[in-house]
């Protein structure tokens, strides 16, 4: 089972922060929501590459939805892109 | 992770790596930046700099010891305000150039982390210039100064780090190594998240760079030489070198260290140097010196010495001088390690040269540019434009300074319009991979988006071409003093000469050069230009059927251009507009060339090419030029009356093929179209009664513009494969050109009409339209149909039967040639096809397979061929 959608826009640390914090407990997938997401920057790029990390540990699926295309060239750079569903 | 390096602790290694982290997520962050929130963060970067230049400067001198405070400052400000002129307004966010002519446009792409190495002799300076590149190019740079100087260039990193995040750069864009080491280099120079090094130093730090395996600038020491010649500005070029030499104590790698002086000027250079305060040493000081400056072992110049001053240096190896002493001047014998002096020296120590020639001169210069100084920078002082460009010729270096500073000339910006930098280039001479003054370009991928162009096109006939019955009454309008007429035998029989001679002007001095009516030959075209010569002609009229007017072609360019040189003017070409040969242009004694046929064919009469046999080698020569077409042509009928029905058949159906294959050519344009058409049309309506009806003055007239018509389409859109596949045959079995053509042609037109196996490149057409054109075609002739498929089977099927009334053989085998000969042949007949140049505007490009196919189509006869029975 998944559980609905995190959205990041607005504060896409503290919601990267907070996605840490319940990635443990996700049961099976974890969807982020990257609608608002227009630009990222280096911090949400350091939290987002430790996530997958902890996600992969605990065999959680990542999934990334509505990437937008400026945002997707910089997960590509960072290799982040095929960790992500 | 990257390689191990052993000698590297956990701790460090976790440090290292967090700068490399931190680093690599900024650069992917920046990349979402536009230019103007680039520039944005570039200005106040530097005005930051510049408000700590001053600091910067003691910093790096209390901390290096080296150079001068005044000079140190002086380099931080060109470092920021010099480059930051350069930089201001250069685009290096998304599209940098565009070149709308050429259809290319630049678009800009950052590179990512780049390991910056610092030298100990600019360390600020070069930190200050590489985070303004760094930063005007979306790019993240850890830097790794020297260890001697690494907390200046940290707080240099520092005051631009934090300047740049102040006004929105991505966090963690610089970072500057703590106690960097050796080690600390190897392991970012092999980290896989470093993406480029930027290596300014020492030889060690430049080799490791290029031995990474990864993208590289390194740029490192040189030995400047200098050629003072007798003609320069003595007093300016004494001022510059000590201003150079000695700014910043000589740190500067592309100061300079070797000056070679004429022997005219020798002693009054030496007296103005001395006179400005340099020490002009005695030959025992010369060898103090050399003993005590330079490592025996190594060659190299004692690192002690380097940056400190001249007055420093003398009381260091117990050289008595002035206490105000600027340069220390050593006379030397010669270059090498007999000659201590002649390295590369970072302290005001220079060495001079007497130079008994410019000859000399010049090889001592060479000798101190091998010394060490390859690729790296050179100074020349002279008033004489041949002795700069003697000296740039034979210097190796990516920078010769003229008339001004090496140091500060090199820097670019100060005296000379060179890009401003810190970092120099040395070309392969150095190890490096740049000439240049390393600058913005530099750190950024350069993409080249390049649109689809459409190749300027042409279209190129004679300027006059008169044609209906009596058209030769118009050679009355060329006035010319001495003609000659080149023809052949028959056609002076048959009295076509009188006709001509009667129409030309009165008082033109007239020969006749009757040549065989077979293809020209080299002896022939001899023949001819001697007649040209004797006669000093000003006007060719060329009166027969292609071959006398392709030997006129070639008889004027040679008797115009006499050096031509044939074989090399027929080499092959792809592009006409690109071709390797070009045609001469002619001695100025240019002859007027009139061509009047006597067939309605080849249209030689306004064609660019000629064909030439050597009968000696058996080998076809053949030429193609617009310097060849004919200046006038004359399409008069009365020429073809006589023509014999064979010939009227082969050389119809030739015309009717140069229509056909220039319409669906690759060059194709709307003007060949018109023609081809036309002529198409003509042949259809005129050729069967012109067959018929020898004495059909009309259908003779008509055919006879046919073919004129059609050679100006092919003129211009060439011909195709069915002309590649007639050359090998005919040329083989002795077949007529024309009648060659005719046993191929169903068969070529069903074969561009399907799709090809591999398509032609072909810029200016958008799709393959071969068959559609062929539809037209038949739609013009009335040929009805409702697909293309019909309309190009009926218009198959109208040439075949055009070729049945004129009773051309229908098959290969028809006309005798046995099986087992003609497969014989294939390999060679495809091979030769495939050379000739013919098919190379053909809408398909054929395969050897395919051009067997269709010989043997043509061996076993018409019908409709394979491919129009399967469409």
């Amino acid at each position: 089972m998944s559980e609905a959608p995190m959205k990041l826009d607005g504060d896409p640390v503290a919601a990267l922060r907070e996605a840490l914090g319940r990635v443990g407990s996700a049961d099976g997938e974890m969807v982020l929501d990257f609608s608002g997401v227009r630009r990222i920057e280096p911090a949400a790029l350091v939290l987002l590459e430790e996530l997958a990390a902890r996600a992969g540990e605990r065999h959680v699926r990542l999934a990334l939805e509505e990437v937008d295309v400026n945002v997707y060239q910089v997960l590509k750079l960072l290799k982040l892109s095929p960790r992500f569903p | 992770m990257t390689e191990k390096v052993s000698s590297l602790s956990e701790e460090r290694i976790a440090y290292l790596e967090g700068l490399v982290s931190r680093a690599r997520a900024a650069a992917a962050a920046f990349t979402q930046y536009t230019q103007r929130e680039v520039d944005a963060i570039v200005k106040p970067m530097v005005l930051a700099g510049m408000a700590q230049a001053q600091h910067l400067a003691e910093m790096a001198i209390q901390e290096t010891r080296l150079g001068v405070l005044e000079d140190k400052i002086i380099k931080n400000m060109v470092a920021t305000e010099f480059v930051y002129n350069y930089v201001r307004d250069r685009r290096t966010v998304g599209t940098i150039a565009e070149y709308p002519e050429r259809g290319i446009a630049e678009v800009a792409e950052p590179i990512g982390v780049i390991f910056s190495v610092t030298p100990i002799t600019n360390p600020t300076s070069t930190v200050l210039f590489k985070c303004i590149m760094a930063i005007k190019t979306r790019n993240a740079a850890i830097f790794g100064p020297h260890p001697k100087a690494w907390r200046c260039c940290r707080e240099a990193a520092r005051v631009m780090y934090e300047a740049a995040v102040r006004h929105g750069a991505p966090e963690g864009v610089f970072t500057c190594l703590d106690e960097p080491t050796i080690e600390d280099n190897v392991y970012l120079m092999h980290h896989k998240d470093v993406r480029l090094i930027d290596a300014t130093g020492g030889r060690g730090a430049v080799k490791a760079a290029y031995s990474s395996g990864k993208p590289a600038l390194g740029v490192g020491p040189g030995n400047t030489p200098v050629y003072l010649e007798k003609s320069a500005d003595l007093d300016m070029a004494v001022v510059d070198i000590i201003t150079s030499k000695t700014f910043d104590n000589g740190t500067i790698c592309a100061s300079e260290q070797t000056v070679v002086i004429d022997d005219e000027i020798y002693d009054r250079v030496l007296a103005a140097f001395d006179g400005l305060g340099a020490h002009i040493c005695r030959a025992e000081e010369a060898s103090l010196l050399a003993r005590a400056l330079v490592d025996p072992q190594t060659g190299y110049a004692q690192p002690l010495a380097v940056g400190q001053k001249a007055v420093d240096i003398a009381r260091a190896v117990g050289l008595r001088v002035k206490p105000d002493t600027k340069l220390l001047i050593a006379p030397i014998g010669g270059v090498g390690r007999e000659h201590p002096l002649s390295v590369e020296k970072l302290f005001p120590v220079l060495a001079v040269y007497r130079a008994k020639s410019v000859e000399e001169a010049l090889k001592v210069c060479i000798d101190v540019n091998h010394a060490g100084g390859l690729g790296h920078t050179a100074v020349v002082f002279s008033r004489s434009e041949e002795v700069i460009r003697k000296f740039s010729e034979v210097i190796n270096a990516g920078r010769i300074i003229v008339n001004s500073p090496g140091s500060i000339g090199a820097l670019g910006g100060v005296y000379n319009d060179m890009v401003p930098t810190f970092s120099f280039g040395c070309g392969t001479g150095g190890g490096n991979s740049t000439t240049d003054n390393v600058n913005i370009y530099h750190y950024l991928n350069i993409k080249r988006v390049a649109r689809r162009t459409q190749a300027h096109m042409w279209y190129r006939v004679p300027n006059q071409i008169y044609f209906n019955r009596n058209a030769v009454e118009n050679l009355r309008q060329f006035p010319s003093r001495s003609t000659v007429i080149v023809t052949n035998p028959a056609l002076e029989q048959m009295g076509h000469v009188d006709t001509v001679r009667r129409w030309m002007p009165p008082g033109t001095m007239l020969r006749v050069l009757a040549i065989p009516d077979a293809e020209p030959e080299a002896a022939a075209v001899v023949q001819g230009v001697e007649a040209l010569r004797l006669n000093d002609a000003d006007q060719i009229v060329a009166l027969g059927g292609g071959s006398v007017i392709d030997a006129a072609k070639i008889m004027k360019l040679k008797y115009e251009s006499p050096e031509a040189d044939l074989e090399e003017l027929a080499a092959p070409f792809l592009d006409i507009r690109k071709r390797v040969v070009r045609f001469p242009g002619g001695n100025g004694s240019r002859a007027r060339l009139i061509a009047i046929p006597t067939t309605s064919g080849t249209g030689s009469e306004v064609t660019p090419f000629a064909v030439l046999t050597d009968k000696a080698s058996g080998r076809k020569i053949t030429l193609a030029d617009y310097s060849l077409s004919p200046d006038v042509a004359i399409v008069d009928p009365q020429f073809v009356m006589t023509m014999p029905r064979a010939l009227t058949a082969d050389t119809g159906i030739d015309c009717l093929t140069h229509a056909l294959e220039a319409g669906v050519s690759i060059y194709a344009s709307p003007y060949t179209d018109s023609n081809a058409m036309q002529a198409i049309r003509l042949v259809f309506r005129y050729l069967p009664s012109a067959y018929e009806h020898p004495d059909d003055e009309e259908a003779r007239s008509m055919m006879h513009n046919a073919a004129c018509i059609a050679a100006m389409a092919f003129s211009n859109a060439s011909v195709g494969v069915n002309h590649a596949l007639a050359h090998a045959f005919g040329a083989r079995f002795g077949v007529a050109h024309g009648r060659a053509n005719a046993l191929l042609l169903p068969h070529v037109i069903a074969y561009n009409a399907s799709v090809p196996s591999k398509f032609m490149p072909s810029p200016n057409q958008r799709t393959y339209v071969a068959h559609k054109k062929y539809a037209t075609t038949a739609d013009l002739l009335g040929l009805g149909g409702e697909s293309i498929e019909e309309k190009v089977g009926n218009l198959v099927r109208a040439v075949e039967g055009l070729l049945d009334l004129l009773a051309i053989p229908k098959s290969i085998a028809d006309l005798g040639i046995a099986k087992e000969e003609f497969e014989r042949a294939i390999p060679e007949l495809t091979r030769n096809a495939f050379e000739d140049p013919s098919w190379r505007s053909n809408p398909r490009m054929p395969l050897m397979s395919e051009l067997a196919e269709l010989l043997w189509s043509a061996y076993n006869g018409r019908g409709l061929s394979r491919a129009a029975r399967a469409s």
